[in-house]
């Protein structure tokens, strides 16, 4: 799978859950899920989960700790289709 | 010196209507919100009509974020945040989750169950060993603050904020809960109100119990008649209600409109003693509260225009009236009137007291008196102690009613009581 429809597939499930959504239009590979889209803490763990089922993978607790920005998120997504391919 | 509370706003999700107006008019025109529930007789229920309000998307999305509305799957607390959000509103205030803490608001908003279909969905998941996949939703729509817990994000609550239960008197005792907290001088302003889950898993219980009224699931706007010789159960409801008690200097220095006075409220129980037991209320703890709530008011019995009763369509029906009698001392013509709302929007369980109180006071406000819908046929053990007059059939359009006593009993043998008054700038 390649990066760019990873990528445009995770913001979509982002946007779910943004309630500022001046902040989700500047967002790039460097945006902060929690600090810049102000995403309720409790929901990130919604979004992993809409994540998994998106993309029929199971991510680890090491791994989700690891998503901070957008571009961990992404890289993480990659390498767990990666492994289950 | 103790402080003075009055009424400054009101939200209310009913069966038959939904928003103070509408709610207004339907009880004035006695409009049944009972209907056959298809699904209630697919599961097999001997009860197969209920009260429930009918909410759509569109609405919805008027209340809450686009998330909060595709993920809100507890009724209780959709009904119960709605109701809050528009007395809130209705008192003069704005729903802003951004606005500065207010440390002398508050919110007591009780329940029943709040989410038990939220519950229900959260069972098969972990017995299906996908615990991991209940994500961030499960809890909060399903603890039992979950209305007072958003409800104090939205308006940023800095006083009590916290849930009562008290099965079907659960709505009356929240309004009590905040009425001596302001009373104390603990807070100015406190959001009260209640709701219950909706649907086959809450009312299962009840229709096991035999509690229910099985014999009109073909005549749904007949089902509901409290006081009437034909009463051989409850209908189930769903609903809520919410009420802004607040400090009366407060309310008139920001020229806030006043629906009413909180003057005196009692709440006790009769201990499952004497006659009293898990579901049948003790004599002697009802005409206890009633005379204890009179008694904080400082008005004598005979002061009470009107009583908004509890009355669910049951026997119980009967020993309600017969207590009212006994506590007033009051019988025949000289009985107040009384009504139940639950003639149309059936039993709301936990919700019930608080939409009830809205009632009230829009009666009280309004100068009117509803009807008691279904209750041609008032049975004679009532008539013994009231005249038949005394029970509205048809709206009475012009009261001047000063004060109405409007209680509330549940299982647990619990009971309420409030006393409230007309506001004559006063």
């Amino acid at each position: 799978m390649e990066r760019e429809e990873v990528k445009n597939k995770l913001e979509e499930i982002i946007k779910q859950y943004v309630t500022d959504m001046e902040a989700f239009g500047n967002i790039s590979e460097t945006t902060d899920l929690l600090q810049d889209l102000k995403i309720n803490s409790a929901h990130l763990i919604d979004i992993v989960l809409d994540v998994e089922e998106a993309f029929d993978i199971e991510i680890d607790d090491e791994s989700v700790e690891k998503m901070i920005t957008v571009k961990d998120s992404v890289d993480t997504i990659l390498a767990c289709v990666k492994a289950t391919a | 010196m103790s402080k003075r509370v009055v009424i400054t706003g009101m939200g209310v999700v009913a069966p038959n209507a939904i928003g103070l107006r509408d709610f207004k008019k339907a009880i004035q025109e006695g409009k049944s919100g009972i209907k056959k529930i298809q699904q209630l007789e697919d599961l097999k229920f001997a009860c197969q009509i209920a009260g429930v309000p009918d909410v759509s998307e569109e609405l919805k999305l008027k209340y809450f974020t686009p998330l909060m509305a595709r993920t809100l799957k507890s009724k209780g607390i959709l009904y119960g945040c709605m109701a809050g959000i528009d007395a809130w509103k209705d008192a003069g205030f704005e729903v802003d989750p951004e606005s500065e803490i207010k440390w002398d608001s508050g919110c007591v908003f009780g329940s029943g169950l709040t989410g038990v279909e939220v519950f229900r969905d959260a069972i098969y998941e972990v017995d299906a060993l996908k615990v991991r996949r209940l994500g961030s939703r499960v809890v909060e729509q399903t603890m039992g603050s979950g209305i007072s817990a958003h409800l104090a994000g939205l308006m940023g609550f800095g006083n009590q904020v916290t849930s009562n239960s008290a099965a079907c008197s659960t709505g009356s005792e929240a309004i009590t809960m905040c009425y001596e907290r302001i009373k104390e001088g603990k807070a100015n302003r406190m959001l009260a109100g209640s709701c219950d889950s909706e649907g086959p898993y809450i009312w299962g219980g009840f229709d096991s119990m035999r509690v229910l009224n099985r014999k009109n699931n073909e005549s749904p706007e007949q089902g509901s008649k409290p006081m009437s010789e034909d009463a051989s159960g409850f209908i189930p409801g769903a609903g809520a209600g919410a009420l802004v008690l607040e400090e009366l200097e407060t309310a008139l220095a920001r020229g806030a409109k006043i629906y009413g006075e909180v003057i005196g409220a009692a709440v006790n129980s009769g201990g499952q003693r004497g006659e009293g037991s898990m579901t049948a209320p003790n004599p002697e703890g009802v005409k206890r509260c009633i005379l204890q709530a009179i008694d904080s008011a400082g008005i004598s019995p005979n002061d009470i225009d009107a009583i908004c009763g509890h009355l669910t369509s049951t026997m119980g029906d009967v020993i309600e009236v017969s207590n009212w009698g006994k506590a007033l001392g009051r019988s025949g013509d000289d009985f107040p009137y009384i009504n139940s709302l639950k003639s149309m929007i059936g039993h709301c369980l936990a919700g019930a007291g608080s939409i009830e109180c809205v009632a009230t006071l829009l009666q009280l406000d309004g100068g009117f008196f509803h009807p008691s819908i279904n209750s041609e046929n008032v049975h004679p053990e009532i008539e013994k102690t009231i005249s038949k007059d005394k029970i509205p059939q048809s709206l009475m359009e012009s009261t001047n009613f000063d004060v109405i006593a409007k209680s509330s009993f549940g299982f647990g043998d619990v009971n309420c009581c409030i006393i409230f008054k007309k506001w004559n700038n006063s």
